[in-house]
């Protein structure tokens, strides 16, 4: 039995009875156990996973209602909360935080019969796009070990590409799904915002993060997003979706559609590899009956000082609750006040937190609001016009996921500003809510390129429709782990 | 001339749930932080969950309060640290960006003074801070989250006040408005808090926060404006600033200037979109609206024809006015208002004495009918309604064990007259010269009778009998 199969695949197997939910599962920790300690996904690891894939097999031989999932092992991003396991952000400051609750997405996969073999590692509280930043140490490109592996939802990436599991949840802030799906050869959905709960998603910004599915195959991501998509009452921002089902027609192909290539994706300082893979993802495009043109999104030059402004003030404020008092790490009130005890005990955040929260308390406050915030708004709104705009006329919009190719560890953790720019491509789709996926496209040097494909707001559907038109156009090399 | 303005908070304290979350609004019964969930205390990945029946009572009191009434709101982060605010920002409304407060400019009327209403906006109450130990060094501050997320209301007044007996006349009103709305017990301790902002004639405006009753925002305010007064007869300038109001001493203290620096760095609380309420939300919440106040007294006097001041007192009591409404038919309406302005409420005058008293409506609808058919005197009604509010039994059981019923045969109250005359005869001559002084033979009839005399046809026969 082999592990690199899709998740669609194993559901199948299972139901013919091929494999056993229990067998999957226990070559899945195998695997974990051979390989993790170089790939440093996980930050845990569920220690019930075979059990509960023993329970799922007694069941289906009982001929008892099976959810969907079959125990398939799935992968959590860390800031997600799973009842009664730690959910650390990959921060110090919630090493010790035991989630009381499930989040809604965590609810639904488990009435669906998934198995969550573990936490996956993250850059801390989702601030950042290499893994780097996580208070517990980075995890490492499958492709190669030497490489970054995109983030923030790097860890789930990894997952995904190295057989860690079938599926994974990540987050996606302003390119956390997409980004390290791009890096690391799988594709990642960030859905219209409001299609999938946040309930449970420890919030860094708000108003434009989503949870998204990281998976092997496009049918793969249509059939988690089934599984967790939709209203929710505990989200007061969730969109009710009419129980849309992703996976039909996902074959449609994209015949007749029009395609926009955002020019401003595509200027300086793009990588010539992964320019040449746009190129020749436009030609895929345009051999599968897609008319394609080159359009203008003026705005996007801003967007990324607007995504930080924004992302910098809704941290600021969505992290202010962490200050130790009800609940954190051991560290004893007695002879402080308030102000210079919840300042001591921040300390535990790391750098870039540090860094995003003082920009927080800055670029919204008065005096400077007008300056920074109210212009970011100003741009988010501007941005969203244009967009809409182009939507009129054109059914997609491309660009590569990231402008360049995956970088080696440590190669620009100390240049942040190095480090935004490789935003610039995947913060349009937070800032104005649209939904975006990273298709995996080509091998560079051993390194993947992903496409990006956007659509407006709540063409999901057909979103994934035209991911899965261009991912049969590629026959990409295995991973060499 | 003397400037007030109010800042008053009042909880929806009627509603079944939070503002956000499903714990319960009425947390005061509850043991330190068990009326909590991972909502109100802010737990990583918790979402606000908006109730949309807040929204349904704070129009209502926009719409009350005269207020505009916007079709879309919006909620506004504060951001401040402080150990009652569990997730160190307050959802609150501001109508910096646009009015976007549930209400928008309105009024109010004093008498004839014309109060002008800033805004009306809903917020969440904070947590409650317990401070033990007596020296500030030794001082702990301890935390009760079970109020957090309470839903309030924050009525902000233009300074139109010139006194504090007008600020205490409006109070009164909002206090009786909120009530009858059936949004809010105003009785209830912490239910509705009030700060004040005073300036005089030339001088800076200074706010006073920390005032625990109304009874100290008179007080308050008194002080402020002879402080004030004061210093401009000194010619010292008044300097803007917030004051606290020390409970202990009596006297507003300035305080630290650090805390008029504090930027709350307000921006739109993206976890609750916009809201509608649209015309015709807003015209089945008119509907719905329990008639006010001022409506229900014109209907008392119009109708019933009962006077203005009676309708007036019972009127703006929710209590008494719901009761009056259950239990008054065309015919008797006059009676019950009076038995409940005159007797009932100095009976059950306070919160305690309402919720253990044992009288139902019906018990009034009989004892007016009593009365009304001369079954037995007012006099005897009073006692016997002192006995249902302590007992609940039957007006028929009472007025059998207490002995109430009336003494109407001629006979018999004859005979005690006879008695009386005979026992007074210095107020007997003097009762024929002057026939206004017959009352007191009555009353000695009344004594005798335990007051169950018949009080008309007593007087009737005692007039026959000393022409
Ligand atoms: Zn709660």
């Amino acid at each position: 039995m082999s592990l690199r199969i899709s998740a669609l695949e194993y559901v199948q197997e299972v139901q013919n009875g091929n494999i056993s939910a229990e067998d999957y599962v226990s070559k899945t920790i195998e695997q974990i156990n051979n390989v993790d300690e170089n790939l440093h996904a996980f930050l845990q690891i569920n220690s019930e996973a075979i059990d509960n894939a023993r329970q799922i097999d007694k069941k289906i031989k009982s001929g008892k209602n099976v959810g969907a999932c079959f125990g398939m092992p799935i992968s959590i991003k860390d800031n997600i909360c799973i009842k009664d396991s730690k959910t650390t952000c990959a921060s110090n400051m919630l090493e010790n935080f035991i989630a009381p609750y499930d989040a809604t997405v965590i609810s639904k996969l488990k009435q669906q019969d998934a198995i969550f073999v573990g936490k996956t590692n993250l850059d801390e509280f989702a601030m950042g796009l290499t893994t780097e930043f996580s208070a517990f140490g980075p995890s490492r490109n499958p492709w190669n070990l030497d490489y970054v592996p995109g983030g923030s939802s790097g860890g789930s990436a990894v997952s995904v590409s190295a057989f860690e599991c079938l599926a994974s949840l990540g987050s996606d802030t302003g390119g956390s799904v997409r980004n390290p799906a791009s890096f690391c050869g799988v594709v990642g959905f960030k859905p219209t915002y409001g299609l999938i709960s946040r309930f449970g998603l420890i919030s860094y910004a708000n108003s434009i993060e989503q949870i998204g599915p990281i998976a092997r195959t496009v049918k793969d991501t249509a059939f988690i997003l089934n599984m967790i998509a939709g209203l929710d009452p505990n989200d007061n921002t969730t969109i009710d979706n009419s129980n849309q089902d992703y996976l039909l027609g996902i074959d449609s192909g994209i015949e007749g559609k029009k395609i926009g290539i955002i020019k401003e994706m595509i200027g300086e300082g793009i990588d010539s590899a992964v320019m040449s893979a746009t190129k020749n993802a436009i030609s895929k495009f345009q051999g599968l009956g897609a008319v394609c043109e080159e359009v203008s999104l003026d705005m996007v030059k801003y967007s990324v000082a607007a995504y930080y402004t924004i992302t910098a003030t809704e941290a600021g404020s969505n992290l202010a609750r962490y200050d130790n008092l009800r609940y954190g790490y051991d560290f004893p009130v007695e002879g402080y006040e308030f102000n210079s005890y919840i300042s001591k005990a921040r300390r535990k955040f790391g750098p870039e937190v540090t860094r995003r929260m003082i920009l927080g308390g800055f670029v919204p406050s008065s005096g400077h609001a007008g300056k920074y915030f109210l212009k970011a708004l100003k741009v988010k709104q501007k941005l969203t016009q244009e967009i809409d705009q182009l939507f009129k006329k054109y059914d997609f919009l491309i660009a590569p996921t990231v402008p360049v190719l995956p970088f080696k560890i440590g190669e620009k953790i100390d240049d942040p500003v190095a480090l935004f720019l490789v935003d610039i491509n995947t913060v349009t789709a937070n800032l104005t809510g649209k939904p975006a996926i990273s298709v995996p496209f080509e091998i560079s040097n051993g390194l993947p390129i992903g496409i990006q494909i956007f659509a407006n707001s709540n063409d999901d559907k057909s979103l994934l429709q035209a991911a899965r038109a261009l991912e049969s156009t590629v026959k990409l090399p295995e991973v060499p782990i | 001339m003397t400037k007030i303005g109010l800042e008053i908070h009042c909880q929806l304290t009627n509603l079944e749930s939070k503002l956000f979350c499903p714990c319960k609004a009425n947390y005061r019964e509850y043991e330190p932080n068990t009326n909590i969930c991972p909502i109100c205390i802010g737990l990583p990945g918790s979402l606000p969950r908006l109730n949309q029946k807040a929204i349904e009572k704070a129009s209502m009191i926009a719409m009350a309060l005269n207020c505009s009434t916007p079709e879309k709101i919006a909620f506004f982060r504060k951001n401040y640290f402080y150990p009652d605010l569990p997730k160190n920002f307050q959802i609150t409304q501001l109508n910096i960006y646009g009015d976007t407060s549930i209400g928008g400019l309105g009024y109010t009327m004093v008498g004839e003074k014309k109060i002008r209403i800033t805004r009306v906006q809903l917020e969440e109450d904070p947590g409650r801070l317990i401070y033990e130990g007596s020296s500030s060094k030794n001082q702990t501050t301890l935390v009760d989250y079970n109020r957090a997320g309470t839903p309030l209301v924050e009525i902000v007044t233009e300074p139109d006040f010139e006194n504090p007996k007008q600020v205490r006349e409006f109070l009164n009103i909002l206090s009786d408005l909120l009530q009858n709305l059936g949004v809010s017990d105003p009785s209830l301790e912490g239910a509705m808090r009030a700060d004040a902002n005073v300036s005089i004639e030339g001088g800076n405006k200074v706010e006073i926060k920390n005032i625990g009753s109304f009874h100290d925002l008179e007080k308050a305010i008194h002080f402020e404006i002879t402080r004030q007064e004061s210093l401009y007869s000194r010619n010292i300038p008044i300097v803007q600033e917030t004051r606290h109001w020390d409970d202990r001493r009596k006297i507003t203290i300035s305080a630290r200037s650090k805390e008029e620096e504090l930027d709350y760095r307000y921006f739109l609380e993206g976890d609750i979109p916009w809201i509608r309420i649209d015309k015709d939300t807003q015209e089945r919440l008119q509907k719905e609206m329990p008639e006010s106040i001022s409506s229900k007294k014109d209907r008392y006097v119009s109708k019933y024809g009962i006077p203005a001041q009676v309708a007036d007192v019972l009127s703006s009591d929710k209590f008494y006015s719901d009761l009056f409404e259950q239990s008054h038919n065309e015919k008797n309406a006059k009676e019950i208002a009076n038995i409940i302005t005159t007797d009932l409420m100095g009976l059950v005058d306070t919160r305690e004495k309402r919720e253990q008293s044992k009288f139902t409506s019906k018990h009034l609808e009989e004892l007016a009918d009593a009365i009304q058919s001369g079954k037995i005197t007012r006099n005897s009604a009073k006692n016997a309604l002192y006995e249902i509010v302590k007992t609940g039994k039957d007006l028929t059981q009472i007025i059998a064990e207490l002995d109430l019923g009336n003494v109407s045969d001629e006979s018999e109250i004859e005979k005690i007259i006879n008695e009386v005359i005979s026992q007074e005869p210095q107020a007997v001559e003097q009762a024929k010269k002057n026939p206004q002084t017959i009352n007191y033979l009555v009353g000695k009839v009344m004594q005798k009778t335990k007051g169950k005399a018949d009080p008309k046809l007593t007087l009737d026969l005692l007039k026959n009998k000393i022409k």
